[in-house]
């Protein structure tokens, strides 16, 4: 389990998700059970590597595109958006 | 506008972490930098308890005068003595009078039909999901690949309640009898061994064994495996496929540093062919946790003056040439691994470039020009290892090819007088005319 067990509450493309604290934006993202990525000829994707290598995981958090998910931990009000 | 360490280690896993703890010991202004929220790398990942020798050194961390510079991603080596690095709109220049590059391995995949499924990953992919919050208990998951990480990340994922419903290991039978023949004389590790398989047991463990597809609509549905010829449909909710690890050598061939052989050239003290540069840990030869916090540990004395204590801890890392032996002869990939993809299977995730698009080519430089495989957002760090062992090509990851940035940087970040304040949220890829805007093309 993640080291606290107080949770944060997120917005994945728009709709509210309740997470542990120490959830990456990635296992946040699989939980609602959206991929991640619709690739260049239009596949759904999601996480490959879980450690910043691969950018299959990347989406918009905070109005900031391409950020990897699985390196960036879930904050309280954080809005993720995937492709 | 940088600030300068005396000593600077990048890469916070086992190797990294040894090193700044050991060279901070000596009252030198050392920094620690790594691109992951918490100092741990892969192997101590945060989010469940990792182990004694973990919380030891983690705690031997936060009580050294070691600066933590967490989250940062270095992206150029700009001149001698600077690195570049970003972190989330932040762009910063770390100077340093000696470098211990300790950049860690990533996972080495391999296409097949139906390997861009998402939930088909890594097998340390997965388990870093896990790690970092997905709920697993009650999920199917296939564990295949190659490497002793494929029963460690089984044996965690069935105490977290998954139900393993396989483990297949590419290594035939007989690969395992040297490796199992050089635990013995690793009391530590053959425990290890004996507790994953007490974790796993109930889980069929085929060797000679793999997926050769993965189906589904949305998502990953079934796996079929093969092994001897006999096919057969596992169905599951994750695969969790990697077939061992591959090093980073991204940041080491920017510097220039002599790579051989695959792996960074070092000597006894961890020293690289680039004067006050070392390595230690995956980058020098993938040698697990024991070898890198030995390799971390002697970098660190050795960048720090303390050259008695460097080589005393060198003549106990001869010991381990062994293990680093044996562990490279059991994951040695079998030929017909070489045939899983079908023409139309996607090689490059990026650029979605076929293996039948890319198997044109002569060499990896030409299908990159022709087919833009390798210059997607990743540079190459998933395909380019694939097309090494697929194609027999050499890709840049191994030689003088690497080009700054070595990660996709904001523009801002690539001005020689770089503003640190400045927004600008498309990513330059090198070797690309183009640049990455909002929507990926």
């Amino acid at each position: 389990m993640p080291e606290s067990t107080r949770s944060v509450v997120l917005k994945v493309n728009g709709l509210p998700v309740t997470v542990a604290s120490g959830t990456t934006v990635a296992a946040a993202i699989l939980m609602t059970g959206s991929s991640i990525r619709t690739s260049v000829t239009g596949e759904p994707r999601g996480p490959l590597c879980g450690m910043g290598i691969c950018f299959e995981c990347r989406a918009r958090i905070d109005g900031i595109e391409h950020q990897r998910t699985c390196q960036i931990l879930c904050s309280q009000g954080m809005e993720v958006h995937t492709s | 506008m940088s600030e300068h360490f005396d000593i600077l280690v990048v890469g916070a896993g086992p190797a990294g972490i040894a090193a700044a703890v050991s060279a901070s010991d000596s009252g030198k202004r050392v920094g620690l930098v790594d691109d992951n929220p918490a100092p741990g790398g892969q192997i101590w990942r945060s989010g469940a308890s990792p182990g004694a020798e973990a919380d030891q050194w983690l705690t031997k961390l936060n009580a050294s005068s070691a600066i933590r510079l967490q989250g940062w991603r270095v992206i150029d080596h700009p001149e001698r003595g600077r690195l570049r690095a970003e972190r989330s709109q932040e762009c910063r220049e770390f100077s340093y009078g000696q470098l211990i590059l300790a950049t860690g391995a990533r996972e080495r995949f391999l296409p097949f039909p139906g390997w861009t499924l998402p939930n088909v990953m890594g097998a340390g992919a997965l388990d870093a999901m896990v790690r970092g919050g997905l709920p697993i208990a009650g999920k199917r998951v296939v564990v295949a690949g190659t490497g002793p990480l494929l029963l460690a990340v089984a044996a965690h994922l069935s105490r977290r309640g998954a139900k393993v419903v396989a483990i297949c290991e590419q290594a035939r039978p007989g690969r395992f009898v040297p490796f199992a023949a050089h635990l013995l004389s690793e009391p530590r590790k053959l425990l290890q061994g004996v507790s994953y398989l007490t974790a796993t047991r109930g889980t069929q463990f085929y060797t000679g064994c793999w997926p050769i597809a993965a189906t589904g609509g949305e998502k990953l549905e079934s796996v079929t495996l093969e092994r001897s010829g006999t096919k057969w449909d596992v169905r599951c909710d994750y695969l969790a496929c990697g077939f061992h690890l591959v090093p980073n050598l991204e940041l080491a061939g920017l510097i220039g540093c002599r790579i051989d052989d695959g792996f960074v050239s070092t000597d006894e003290l961890q020293r690289t062919s680039v004067e006050d540069v070392f390595c230690a840990g995956e980058p020098t030869g993938i040698g697990g946790v024991d070898v890198a916090l030995l390799e971390g540990r002697i970098a660190g004395f050795a960048a720090s003056g303390r050259i008695t204590e460097a080589v005393k801890l060198a003549q106990r890392l001869k010991r381990r040439v062994g293990f680093v032996r044996a562990l490279r002869d059991l994951t040695a990939l079998d030929p017909k691994l070489k045939k899983l993809a079908a023409g139309e299977t996607i090689v490059c995730r990026c650029e979605d470039v076929s293996y039948g698009a890319m198997r044109k080519h002569a060499g990896w430089r030409a299908a990159k020009l022709q087919t833009r495989c390798g210059m997607g957002p990743c540079q190459g760090r998933i395909c380019g290892t694939a097309a090494e062992f697929l194609f027999d090509w050499r890709s840049d990851h191994d030689d003088s090819h690497v080009r700054p940035p070595v990660f996709p940087a904001m523009v801002s970040s690539l001005r020689t007088t770089h503003i640190n304040t400045e927004h600008d949220d498309s990513l330059i890829v090198p070797g690309t005319s183009t640049s990455i805007s909002k929507e990926t093309p």
